[in-house]
């Protein structure tokens, strides 16, 4: 039976999330909400947590312990429901080598169940300026556009969240600004996105709010319109340097 | 239905990913001709030695090349980590586990159709019949039901090589060693009725390894 709480207004709701894998505290309660269309950028150094917290976001991993609700549903109930509406882009691209690009998102579209998946390939694969490599397989690729055609395939199903897991990797120059106008795109579609990136002067170009997470747990959460570079990088540094 | 198309889809996915790499196919094809040559010159051609030792020989090279083909099957969703593209989707966990497991079953039913008429003329045994095609499905799909299971554990481990086997191979022994003994009655001209017993085991263990594997695949990929 759906579990919805009444009184949600926030698309995510996260308290006291925890994850341990063997000895290791991976995520020590976490506690996050997040508005309809806002923008959160997650900072924090390697290994703070990062990772983790958008996987347990997107429901490919369960927490060790806390609750989670996205939508208003409970992801233990469900999380079928929820994975519907959230596009994922991590380090890796998701896309099997040996298939063509619009061979890997028609596997995927037939995954989210969409209907007419054509012209939906088109549209996602031309949103990302990739039209002219559907059909070639996505190990002649460059790592940009690895990650081009991962966004691609992370709006295929249109989904009301998007979590992007350093989406910046390898990336060059070029093909950074085009992923920040992507999301600067999904933005004014008033569409939820949460990213994880070092890069604090583009985080704070696109985010609403900055979130600093360090051996996971939140250590600092501000509103991107409150701070300048040089407050952002002193409130990192502040936040993430190991105090001998 | 959108099960039954997640299913379907998965299924394309792998067949058309290995018929493109031939990975897969080529390794366990080579391995098991090459046991099934060796075999053939190791034994005198004797017809009653054949008879006995036909089905042993069947089976052990049926059971390592599977093995060889299970320990490929999630190496597909492990590059590129495909698994979790599949994890953040819309799909049940079982779905996944059917597509790998008709993938799985389609790819070794084919080296094993390729392998039996081989075998068939090396050995100048009757291994073509309907009792010995019935025993060969009936076992490989115990075979990859729990073998699918297994090999989605092992691909997170570092030596998944040598995991898969030691896990799995004691595992499914009841019902490879009721083929062989099927095998054995069938290549001997026993009747389908007296092989019954046989059968029913691995038709036992089939049931068995597809419906706990299938409740259990989800606490494997998900942990």
């Amino acid at each position: 039976m759906t579990q919805i709480r009444p009184s949600v207004v926030n698309v995510i709701n996260a308290e006291a999330i925890t994850k341990t894998f063997g000895v290791h505290d991976a995520l020590r309660g976490i506690d996050l909400a997040v508005n309809p269309g806002e923008s959160i950028v997650i900072l924090g150094p390697n290994g703070a947590g990062k990772t983790t917290l958008l996987k347990i976001l997107a429901t490919i991993m369960n927490p060790t312990s806390g609750s989670l609700f996205v939508f208003g549903l409970n992801v233990k109930d469900e999380a079928e429901n929820i994975r519907r509406r959230i596009g994922v882009v991590s380090h890796q691209s998701f896309f099997y080598s040996s298939l063509t690009i619009y061979e890997n998102l028609e596997f995927y579209a037939r995954m989210y169940g969409i209907d007419n998946h054509n012209s939906r390939i088109k549209e996602v694969i031309e949103m990302v300026g990739m039209t002219d490599r559907l059909h070639d397989r996505t190990n002649t690729l460059s790592r940009g556009m690895q990650q081009r055609i991962s966004i691609a395939r992370a709006l295929l199903h249109n989904p009301d969240i998007v979590l992007l897991d350093e989406p910046e990797t390898g990336l060059d120059q070029q093909a950074l600004s085009m992923l920040w106008r992507l999301l600067r795109d999904d933005k004014e579609k008033n569409r939820t996105v949460i990213v994880s990136t070092h890069n604090l002067e583009r985080a704070l170009e696109f985010a609403d709010s900055v979130i600093i997470l360090r051996r996971g747990s939140i250590v600092y959460q501000q509103l991107a319109k409150s701070l300048n570079s040089s407050s952002l990088k002193q409130a990192y540094s502040e936040n993430t340097v190991e105090k001998i | 239905m959108k099960f039954g198309s997640q299913v379907r889809a998965i299924v394309w996915k792998d067949i058309l990913s290995e018929i493109r790499t031939k990975e897969s196919i080529t390794s366990v094809l080579v391995f098991t001709l090459l046991v099934i040559v060796i075999f053939n010159f190791a034994f005198d051609s004797s017809a009653e030695t054949m008879n006995l030792v036909a089905p042993g020989i069947l089976w052990v090279t049926f059971a390592f090349a599977g093995v060889i083909s299970l320990n490929r099957g999630f190496l597909v969703e492990k590059e590129e980590n495909c698994i979790e593209g599949l994890l953040a989707c819309p799909v049940p966990r079982e779905a996944i586990y059917l597509g790998k497991v008709i993938g799985s079953l389609v790819f070794m039913l084919a080296v094993e159709a390729i392998g039996l008429p081989i075998f068939a003329f090396l050995f100048n045994l009757p291994v073509l019949s309907l009792q010995i095609i019935v025993i060969t499905l009936l076992t490989t799909i115990g075979f990859t039901a729990v073998g699918t299971l297994f090999s989605a554990m092992a691909v997170n481990t570092k030596a998944r090589e040598m995991v898969l086997p030691i896990l799995f191979l004691p595992l499914v022994s009841p019902i490879i060693i009721s083929a062989v003994k099927a095998s054995s009655m069938a290549l001997g001209g026993e009747t389908w009725g007296a092989m019954g017993n046989w059968l029913a085991i691995i038709g036992t263990f089939d049931v068995i390894f597809l419906v706990a594997s299938y409740l259990l695949f989800s606490f494997i990929v998900e942990e």
